[in-house]
């Protein structure tokens, strides 16, 4: 298939690319590494007046080191996020999570901001971001603003972006202490979207858990945090047997969807099951 | 004069048969030098997109183009109104029972669509691009039907119908019952005489064939002729068929398949497209081009398989079966397509399988719902049937106590019984099953695996290992024409061949079997290099073109190797016997004293007097010396009709792990031995073998045509319709016993369908086999984990799956036509 | 129409193109390059892929102006100029990872990027590598045999991990019955 016809911005600053997004018309769509807007555009499901194409607005590309964070440019291709050193030393997490995502060629144009703009319930970035307390820093016409994790993603495929704003970066909070993280997840074939997943970071401290960041992926229409779980791993003692006895309440407060791969109640069951292997191999079990 | 090169006075040249010649085909494949139809471009080409139904049943009220037909580009559009007249009907070659019902098939609706996808109305446009763009436009008024989407709801009483104009969902009931047949004892005696009988309800899903190559067609009208580029397994069915179905008489037709990438069945069809793109050509004067999406592909293309199997066998205690009875819904879809009836049929015949059933008796009801027609995917009936059989043997050994091995051993057919006529009436031509699951067992590791089973067993881990066994035959090389007859199909089983001696010594063959991937360029070489002593580098294999291979029936069924090589063969002895009496009179010798070796008659006990078929072709050709009494020419063409069908058999065996928290299913190991006769290449067979694997394993773990409530196909991209990649399945173990097929001269028996028809349900028992102490008894195919899960920790068969489509690219199944719109992503991301 | 100057197998092009233009639709329609196909709609199958600026992509999913001002490579354009094979070609075509070969130019070309970031894969890093390009006919064994292959004699070696094919029919048990 072929994509409806549609007009083409090609900025290479933010400010161009909020012009073009300000001039756009009624329906425009930011185009990241268009990894999913492609193929929804020849599928039909989606027709845009305007496409602004970031892919030459340098600014928004690679890793940088910001103190107490470290700031992933939003344009920053899955493959070059994998691959940084400081991503590697400060949040392993996400490059592990981002090993899972689709395949080499996709991850060789996707985008890290762009899979969390996209807000995919089974995309596995989310989820990462969640658990990671991710800031989003976004800028409009206005100016810039910053938006916690927790309240970046507010439902189905919609984030807390406005119209004519733009994701520009994200500031992954560097963490002290011994921390370990672990991406779990389910799916059928290699290059599928997860099914369920979880993210863990678990701080460990003398033989016990003294703090535990759980996000989950695709038990609902955003990305979503175990907090009774979370709760009750707080200073608990890092054993298998308090690890399996939390993480028999990871499905609360869930909604998760009934699809060809999973209903609701098989992915509340598997998001027990991810959790408790999650957080065991986090915490270093 | 001579233009044949010396050659190295070496004895016998080495002999190509059982050589592992890389393949002729590569050079283009790998360099993207290749002529898909697709690639295709005429001056003056215009471009079809189809404007197909977002519903499953309804009544056309009305369709209005007119937007359409104003659209830029746009040079015509047509609904089925304007075809009704010279459009006919989608031919269907196997009417399986005199009283059998086919409602007809357009090829574009006229005035009722029957499932999702359906043809509605056809655009052509000056490109792509506007002939997509104008799909929207065509604004279609639907009264919905009901639709009707279970069988066994189908065939009740009462039953919502697919054709309105029919008296029930049933196209045809088909019956094999061996003691009516003579080649069995009464079956309902042998069940009400059992010590055991076990019954059972098996599923086999729907599938897509999902060949890589999206299907393709140009049709370039000149004059009063037509050239069509066709997709296609069947160029020469096709033609045939065309003439019949327009009436554009079949001489002034001309059906070039080029390369073809796959087909597994999925272009063993007279597609509606390639009907519409001909009249189309016709009406307009101008070449026209269609190229269907993966999604028009998965949603409209002939999906494979899809009945329900209630199987019962009846066995004395010690295990020696007494009676098979098989009573099978078969799902035909809407319509009935070239071999949809059939497909079921010709699995009716390998139900007993390897074993001595004394009774059988199988029934079939061919059924009609709302979705897109079933029709052959690589294996047709014989998958189906090696399924149930395999699966129930292993219910049978559980309920004996027996061990599953012991159960097949006990029963099967042994090596000293061949040729052994089945209780199905076939003769199975050769074998020796014992031998072929011994080195299974070797190759897999099997007492290894079974001492860790019961070491998994033992510590309770949550990860149990299974070992499954499927020890299958099937008929191949399809087939022959006298029973084809019997069985009213519509054409023979024979193939043809044709070779021409050129006169610089090359040869030019020419095959009627068509292929699409399996190498007969390089086989077909191998073949003739030995039978004429010619180099291998210096044959061409021509197909796939009717103006050059003028008669032929094409690849399917495991039948190229097995007819057409065989025609190849007898073409090549043809010629070998013409040369003599050229080379008799040249060599001023009688024939009775010529000796063929390494491609040169020599006159025994005269050394030096020799002459080489290939300087006997440039004889030929300049004519100047031969006996009066032969044409200048040792051109020689064949057919060959098998007189019978060949039997491949093998064991294969998989181990699985099974995550009893998840669900999740994993193949641990895979091994096989396969007997498909003497080998020509081992590197196309192991390469055959493979490929089969991979898809028999996803049918038993991956794939489905998954349909929901309202007839929308929710696996309609790949995206939710589950094709493996390398990732997901395992590395191969395979080997090979070798009996030679009796039936032909090369000794073959056909591979292309083994690994597809054996290894379904070893996977399957695989998986059972690692948590039936946990109480299961049957999980439904594909093995999804939630199915594994649900059978573990809720009894069942794993159920039903829900129908939404993921939400992936924002649930952006492909539930109609194009230009529908979703609140889709609010984003351009990246997944 | 936007202009575009594009780089493809060591020629550069001007073209005009609509935006909407895929690449791999550019490829083949503007430049006759029909050696890459389109396998699917939704960036599955992996049968379109290209170099782009050296990293393989799938040239469904990108848009023909986004390879403005940059270099293509495609199956057309892999082997060695003045002729010759790329070791991955051969590979492919000693190990017979193909059949139909409609996967086959994707397939390659994907591996070929694999191999340069991990020059010496095992066979599961090889499943993994190629995870995003489907191939229906070959079980995917033969490639993951070639690719092993290729980068054995790519990183100098000569051969792989991989041996070719093994199927010995000469020491398969032949029984009475064979006719030559």
């Amino acid at each position: 298939m072929i994509p409806a016809a549609f007009a083409y911005a090609r900025p290479s600053t933010v400010d161009e690319a909020l012009q073009a997004i300000a001039e756009g018309g009624d329906d425009v769509k930011i185009m990241a590494g268009g990894q999913s807007l492609i193929p929804v555009m020849r599928l039909r499901l989606a027709a845009p007046e305007t496409v602004v194409d970031l892919t030459r607005v340098a600014e928004l590309r690679g890793v940088r080191d910001d103190g107490d964070a470290i700031v992933i440019g939003a344009m920053t291709t899955h493959h070059d996020v994998m691959t940084d050193p400081l991503v590697l030393q400060h949040a392993p997490l996400i490059a592990e999570a981002t090993e899972t995502v689709a395949d080499r060629q996709v991850r060789a144009r996707g985008t890290f901001g762009g899979a969390l703009a996209h807000a995919d319930p089974a995309g596995d970035l989310p989820a990462v971001a969640l658990a990671l307390d991710a800031d989003f820093v976004i800028a409009g016409l206005g100016g810039r603003r910053t938006v916690p994790a927790s309240e970046f993603f507010v439902d189905y495929l919609t984030t807390a972006l406005e119209e004519g704003e733009l994701l520009v970066e994200i500031r992954v909070p560097k963490l002290a202490g011994e921390w370990g993280m672990r991406y779990e997840k389910f799916n059928r074939v290699a290059q599928a979207w997860s099914i369920v997943a979880v993210a863990a970071v678990v701080r460990r401290e003398d033989g016990h858990i003294a703090e535990a960041r759980i996000g989950l992926t695709n038990m609902g229409a955003t990305p979503l945090r175990a907090s009774a779980v979370e709760a009750a791993l707080a200073g608990a003692q890092a054993s298998p047997e308090t690890i399996a006895e939390a993480a028999r309440s990871a499905a609360e407060g869930t909604a998760p969807s009934s699809d060809l791969n999973a209903q609701a109640d098989y992915r509340e069951h598997l998001v027990q099951v991810l959790t408790r292997r999650a957080v065991t191999a986090a915490a270093g079990l | 004069m001579t233009a044949v090169e010396d050659r190295p006075g070496t004895d016998a040249p080495e002999r190509e048969v059982g050589k592992a010649r890389r393949r002729k085909e590569d050079a283009r494949l790998i360099t993207g030098r290749t002529t898909w139809t697709d690639n295709m471009v005429l001056p003056g080409m215009l471009h079809l997109a189809v404007v197909r139904s977002p519903v499953s049943h309804a009544k056309i009220t009305a369709i209005d183009v007119s937007a359409a037909q104003q659209a830029p580009g746009v040079v015509a559009v047509y609904t089925g109104r304007d075809l009704a007249d010279e459009q006919g009907s989608i031919p269907c070659a196997w009417p399986v029972t005199p009283d059998m019902v086919n409602p007809g098939h357009p090829s574009i609706a006229v005035d009722e669509v029957n499932h999702v996808g359906e043809a509605v109305a056809v655009i052509v446009a000056r490109s792509k691009a506007a002939a997509a763009d104008a799909i929207e436009l065509v604004d279609v008024d639907y009264d919905v039907l009901p639709p009707v989407l279970d069988m066994e709801e189908a065939v009740a009483e009462g039953a919502q119908l697919t054709h309105d104009h029919l008296e029930s969902n049933t196209s045809y009931h088909f019956v094999f019952d061996a003691g009516e047949a003579g080649t069995g004892t009464d079956t309902e005696q042998a069940f009400a005489d059992a010590e055991v009988v076990v019954s059972r309800r098996f599923v086999n899903q729907r599938l897509i064939p999902a060949f890589m190559e999206p299907r393709s067609v140009v049709v370039q009208p000149q004059g009063d002729n037509y050239t069509m580029w066709s997709a296609t397994q069947v160029p020469h069915i096709l033609r045939v068929m065309l003439a019949s179905v327009t009436g554009v008489p079949e001489h002034k037709l001309r059906i070039i398949a080029p390369d073809v990438g796959g087909g597994f069945g999925g272009k063993l069809q007279v597609n509606p497209e390639e009907v519409i793109a001909l009249l189309l050509a016709r009406r307009l004067g101008k070449p026209v081009k269609w190229t269907e999406t993966r999604s028009e592909s998965l949603m409209t293309a002939h999906h494979g398989r899809d009945q329900i199997q209630y199987i019962d066998v009846a066995a004395d205690r010690e295990g020696h079966v007494k009676g098979l009875r098989v009573r099978l819904l078969a799902d035909m879809g809407a319509y009935l397509r070239l071999i949809t009836p059939g497909v079921p049929a010709l699995g009716a015949f390998m139900f007993p399988a390897i074993y001595k059933f004394p009774a059988y008796r199988f029934e079939c009801d061919g059924v009609f719902t709302n979705k897109v027609p079933t029709d052959a995917y690589r294996g047709a009936g014989r998958p189906e049937a090696t399924f149930a059989i395999e699966r129930i043997m292993d219910e049978l050994a559980v309920e004996l106590g027996m061990d599953p091995l012991e159960l097949r051993r006990k029963n099967w057919i042994n090596a000293a019984e061949f040729p052994f006529t089945t209780v199905a009436g076939l003769e199975y031509d050769s074998g020796d099953y014992e031998t072929a699951t011994q080195q299974a067992l070797e190759l897999i590791g099997y007492d290894e695996l079974r001492a860790e089973q019961q070491r998994r067993r033992e510590s309770n881990d949550p990860v149990q290992l299974g070992i499954g066994f499927s020890t299958f035959t099937e008929m191949c090389g399809l087939a022959p024409s006298r029973v084809l007859g019997s069985l009213s199909f519509g054409a023979g089983g024979w193939e043809h061949a044709s070779i021409r001696m050129l006169p610089t010594g090359k040869v030019e063959v020419v095959t009627g079997s068509t292929p699409h991937g399996q190498g007969h360029e390089t086989a077909w070489s191998q073949l003739v290099a030995d039978e004429l002593g010619v180099p291998f580098e210096d044959v061409e294999v021509l197909h796939g073109d009717t103006a050059i291979s003028t008669r032929g029936l094409d690849t399917y069924g495991s039948r190229s190797l097995v007819v057409g090589g065989t025609a190849v063969v007898k073409a090549a002895e043809k010629v070998v016997a013409k040369a003599r009496k050229i080379a008799a009179h040249l060599l001023e010798a009688s024939e009775d004293d010529l000796e063929f070796s390494g491609g040169k008659f020599s006159v025994r006990g005269t050394p030096g007097a020799e002459l080489g078929i290939q300087e006997i072709a440039l004889a030929v050709f300049a004519a100047h010396n031969y006996p009066e009494d032969v044409e200048p020419s040792i051109d020689a063409d064949a057919t060959f009709d098998p007189v019978n069908f060949s039997f491949p058999h093998g064991t294969h065996i998989c181990a699985m792990e099974v995550d009893t928290e998840t669900g999740m299913v994993k193949i641990r190991k895979y091994a096989c031995v396969d007997d498909i006769g003497t080998i020509v290449n081992p590197l196309i067979v192991e390469g055959q073998v493979h490929g089969g694997l991979a898809q028999g394993i996803a049918q038993a773990l991956f794939e489905e045509a998954v349909y929901d409530a309202d007839g929308n196909l929710t696996t309609g991209s790949f995206v939710d319709y589950l094709v493996p990649s390398a990732a997901d399945l395992p590395h191969f173990d395979t080997g090979n016993t070798v009996h030679a097929a009796p039936g032909n001269p090369i000794g073959a028996k056909g591979v292309g369908e083994a690994g597809c028809i054996a290894s379904t349900p070893a996977v399957v028992n695989a998986a059972l086999d690692a948590v039936r102490h946990l109480g299961v008894s049957d999980i439904r195919m594909p093995l999804t984990p939630e199915r594994v899960w649900r059978a573990l920790h809720q009894g069942g068969d794993g159920g039903d799956r829900a129908t939404a489509g993921t939400n992936a690219y924002g649930g952006a199944q492909t539930e109609s036509t194009a230009g529908v719109s979703t609140p889709a992503s609010s984003l351009g991301g990246d997944r | 129409m936007t202009q575009i100057n594009v780089r493809v197998d060591g020629v550069t092009y001007t073209d005009d193109v609509e935006p909407r233009t895929l690449l791999v639709h550019y490829l083949r329609e503007q430049l006759g390059k029909v050696g890459t196909v389109v396998g699917c709609d939704t960036s599955n199958c992996g049968a379109c892929t290209v170099h782009l600026d050296g990293a393989a992509v799938k040239s469904c999913t990108v848009l023909a102006v986004q390879a403005d001002g940059g270099e293509v490579t495609t199956i057309e354009g892999l082997a060695p100029e003045g002729g010759g094979l790329h070791p991955m070609q051969k590979a492919f075509h000693e190990m017979h990872g193909l059949q139909c070969g409609f996967c086959t130019p994707g397939m390659i070309m994907a591996s070929v990027d694999l191999l340069k970031e991990n020059p010496d894969p095992s066979e599961t890093e090889v499943r993994e590598g190629i995870e995003g390009n489907l191939c229906r006919c070959t079980g995917y064994q033969n490639i993951v045999r070639a690719v092993q292959q290729a980068a054995g004699e790519m990183r100098g070696s000569g051969n792989g991990h991989a041996s070719p094919a093994e199927v010995d029919t000469a020491a398969a048990p032949h029984v009475a019955g064979a006719q030559q």
